[in-house]
């Protein structure tokens, strides 16, 4: 017979869309997948927890935007400290490519809230719909009502989570007492339910839906994340040289040209992974790092009795029996940044002023003489108490001889409140120098000498004849 | 004339822009639909033909689109015309819902007016001098103040060339409540006329005189000459004894306030320049911009410096 000539259908056009196939995670158990475990509802507590807390009658940690303040604990920060921001993102950024050079992907596997909240999601829909071969065999064929009751039982408690985590984090920016309050008597209104109801769908539509989609295709950090990988890079890794060639079943007993490697084909490997790769294949852009792939062949090789570490954490030096490099100029870069940040951040918070001002020169005229022949200058003062209780504050002029303001000035805040200020400075006469000199308005308050801020001016008097 | 269209634009421009717009939107659409599938499938082995680009020896695919980035795109151009329809966009079209920057302002106006009327009307119902010692409204005066008085008088009141000082006792118009609010509310406008036609000699007497008034440094003989010139002329707006008239705004000459004197020039220089030139005062009413329940804060404020 001769081959048969293949078809090609030359009428229809071919889509190269790939359809996405549904992931079934198997459950696995192990070491990494506990520390996993343990960090990540470390991290859902402390989310869902800290804005239950209370400082001082207020909530603790309290983005108040309508009011332009932004409390956390003890300390309230406005918009003006917004530098104070800047560093903390750059330190966030710099930590992150610290960690990714040292062990690559790891903040996906066991860190991102993406991550956090579809492993949860994951282990509701284990719970209820049960272990990974059920899951498959009750997808791949028409649902029966049972199916069909796990199924909706597993969307329900998906959103009740869901919803927590929308009430959580609108929580933040409004107190959550209140808002639950308003939420359950459905009296909540305007933004606070638009919020809630929008972080609840989005995180139901995350975790439930799009999961490892985020990781694969919307998110940014997982396309240059790579960039910062070199050879000496902990990285999850299937360890060829002692795995291959990978024998299964009957084939290993009767194997006689070579000897067979660890890898039995079982597997698991693949089958627990979240992002559905097969690890053996090597390096890939889809590995979170997350080790589920480890604890499972760990446990298949601790049955057979061989060592641990088929596939383990490791760098590619290594891979090819050379010494791997801790200390390398890119981690060395990157650790001297996130350290200048550190400092930076911590040294602003250490000297920053719970005191804000701003001294304006009024420009209606350059300057005015007074009856006694003096020169004066008006000046607008814009004061703003940042500190957490009242202060009295005290004006202090310097840089020329005699420089007084026409009337004395008390002027007492109470938290977060400003005020505007019109101020006459007037300079003796003669004392002038030069038509324009450079003179100081120091604001202290009185009963905290340490709450001090010095404003820069210039004086401006009839030019010299 | 159709509520839907508006005339800022000529017909012809206005269909410009129409046929620009809705243009570009078609062809989008057309280039998006243009690219959606792919002519190359795979062959036998699975590979798949390259669009013969090569960089570098890169090759590149002719991939189809994404669904959703296609249903994306899709809902951007379906938000795009609905916006035209709703919004003004499309040259001369008001859209349907009619909204203009105006109404906005105006609601936004509405707005505050019903938020924060109250709060001068109470004020409204309290006599000037009693605001004048409410903390609080004249801290809110005082920023009123600061917004809309600042630029000429000061931020301190003290004023300068040409804009009174008003932490003296000195007032052009009257220093009463009801004198400083209307000052306020609907502007003074002072004229001091010029008197060039009395010559030059005749004038610097006047100045002289009028300095020696306050007890400024003056020429005793040409005051005592200014002084015969001053009884036929200058009485009549500024009083016999020159303590002027709140009526007409014409100052006191005998006290120690001038309004059009530079820092630190002699009082007999300026009133020689007034002489000369004349005066034109104006004060903008400012009933119009602040309405009256402000004005009455302002006026408290203004009363509050010297009392």
């Amino acid at each position: 017979m001769t081959d048969r000539i293949p078809l090609h259908d030359a009428t229809t056009r071919v889509s190269l869309y790939a359809k996405r196939e549904p992931i079934h995670v198997r459950a696995v158990k192990g070491r990494f997948q506990r520390l996993r475990r343990g960090l990540d509802w470390l991290l859902l507590a402390l989310y869902a927890g800290l804005p239950w807390l209370t400082w001082d009658g207020r909530q603790a940690v309290w983005f108040d935007i309508p009011a332009r303040q932004f409390h956390v604990f003890s300390t309230t920060f406005y918009p003006q400290d917004a530098t104070l921001l800047a560093w903390l993102l750059i330190l966030g950024a710099f930590g992150l490519f610290l960690v990714t050079v040292v062990a690559g992907r790891v903040w996906c596997g066991y860190a991102c809230p993406q991550s956090v909240w579809t492993w949860l999601f994951i282990w509701v829909e284990q719970r209820l719909e049960g272990s990974r071969h059920r899951r498959i065999r009750q997808d791949a064929g028409p649902l029966d009502a049972a199916a069909r009751g796990r199924k909706l039982a597993k969307h329900a408690v998906w959103l009740l989570i869901a919803l927590a985590t929308g009430v959580s984090f609108v929580g933040y920016f409004t107190p959550i007492r209140t808002l639950l309050a308003d939420l359950t008597t459905l009296s909540a209104g305007g933004w606070a339910l638009f919020w809630t109801g929008f972080f609840t769908l989005f995180t139901y539509l995350n975790a439930g839906w799009l999961r490892e989609q985020v990781c694969l295709y919307m998110c940014p950090y997982a396309r240059f994340q790579s960039v910062m990988f070199d050879k000496d890079t902990l990285i999850v890794s299937y360890d060829a040289a002692r795995g291959e060639p990978r024998t299964a079943g009957r084939r290993r007993a009767v194997a006689a040209d070579a000897t067979p490697g660890d890898c039995i084909d079982c597997q698991r490997c693949v089958q627990v992974c979240p992002t559905g790769i097969d690890i053996r294949d090597g390096l890939q852009y889809a590995c979170l790092g997350c080790a589920a792939c480890i604890d499972a062949c760990d446990d298949v090789m601790d049955q057979l009795g061989r060592p641990r570490g088929l596939v383990r954490y490791t760098t590619e030096h290594a891979l090819e029996g050379r010494p791997t490099r801790w200390l390398r100029p890119r981690l060395i870069g990157y650790l001297a940044a996130l350290l200048a940040m550190a400092a930076l951040l911590a040294w602003q918070l250490a000297e920053r002023v719970p005191l804000d001002a701003d001294l304006e020169r009024d420009r209606h005229q350059l300057y005015d003489v007074t009856a006694e022949g003096g020169i004066r200058n008006a000046y607008t003062l814009r004061v703003r108490n940042m500190d957490a209780r009242a202060h009295r504050y005290r004006l202090a002029l310097r840089g020329i001889d005699g420089l007084h303001l026409n009337a004395p000035v008390r002027l007492t805040l109470a938290p977060g409140a400003s005020r505007s200020l019109a101020l006459s400075i007037v300079a003796p006469a003669g004392s002038l120098d030069a038509p324009s000199q450079a003179f100081s308005l120091a604001i202290t308050a009185i009963d905290t000498p340490h709450i001090r801020l010095t404003k820069e001016a210039r004086f401006l008097g009839p030019a010299r004849r | 004339m159709n509520d839907l269209w508006g005339n800022a634009l000529s017909d012809f421009w206005s269909g410009w822009i129409i046929v620009i717009t809705l243009g570009t939107i078609a062809f989008c659409a057309w280039v998006l639909f243009g690219n959606r599938k792919t002519d190359k499938r795979p062959d036998a082995q699975g590979n798949v033909e390259t669009t013969g680009h090569s960089a570098d020896g890169i090759d590149e695919y002719d991939n189809p689109l994404p669904r959703w980035w296609f249903i994306l795109f899709i809902g951007t151009l379906i938000f795009a015309l609905g916006y035209l329809a709703l919004y003004p966009g499309l040259g001369n079209f008001r859209g349907l819902l009619g909204w203009t920057q105006e109404r906005q302002w105006q609601a936004e106006m509405e707005r505050a007016e019903a938020r924060y009327a109250p709060i001068f009307e109470r004020y409204r119902q309290t006599s000037i001098p009693d605001l004048a010692e409410d903390d609080e409204a004249m801290r809110i005066a005082e920023r009123l103040y600061l917004n809309n008085c600042a630029a000429c008088h000061g931020s301190d009141a003290r004023g300068g060339f040409g804009y009174p000082d008003h932490t003296d006792d000195a007032w052009l118009y009257g220093g009463s409540p009801q004198a400083i609010t209307q000052s306020i509310a609907q502007g003074r406008g002072g004229v001091m006329p010029a008197w060039n036609q009395l010559g030059d000699d005749n004038l610097r007497n006047l100045a002289n005189y009028v300095a020696s008034l306050s007890g400024a440094e003056h020429d005793d003989e040409r005051a005592a000459k200014g002084k015969a010139l001053f009884s036929a002329t200058c009485i009549g707006c500024h009083g016999v004894d020159a303590t002027g008239n709140p009526a007409l705004g014409a100052p006191d000459l005998t006290d120690d306030a001038w309004l059009y004197r530079h820092p630190g020039q002699p009082v007999r220089e300026a009133v020689l320049a007034t002489l000369h030139q004349g005066r034109k005062g104006h004060m903008p009413a400012q009933a119009p911009f602040l309405g009256q329940d402000k004005v009455h804060l302002v006026a408290a404020y203004i009363y509050s410096l010297t009392h």
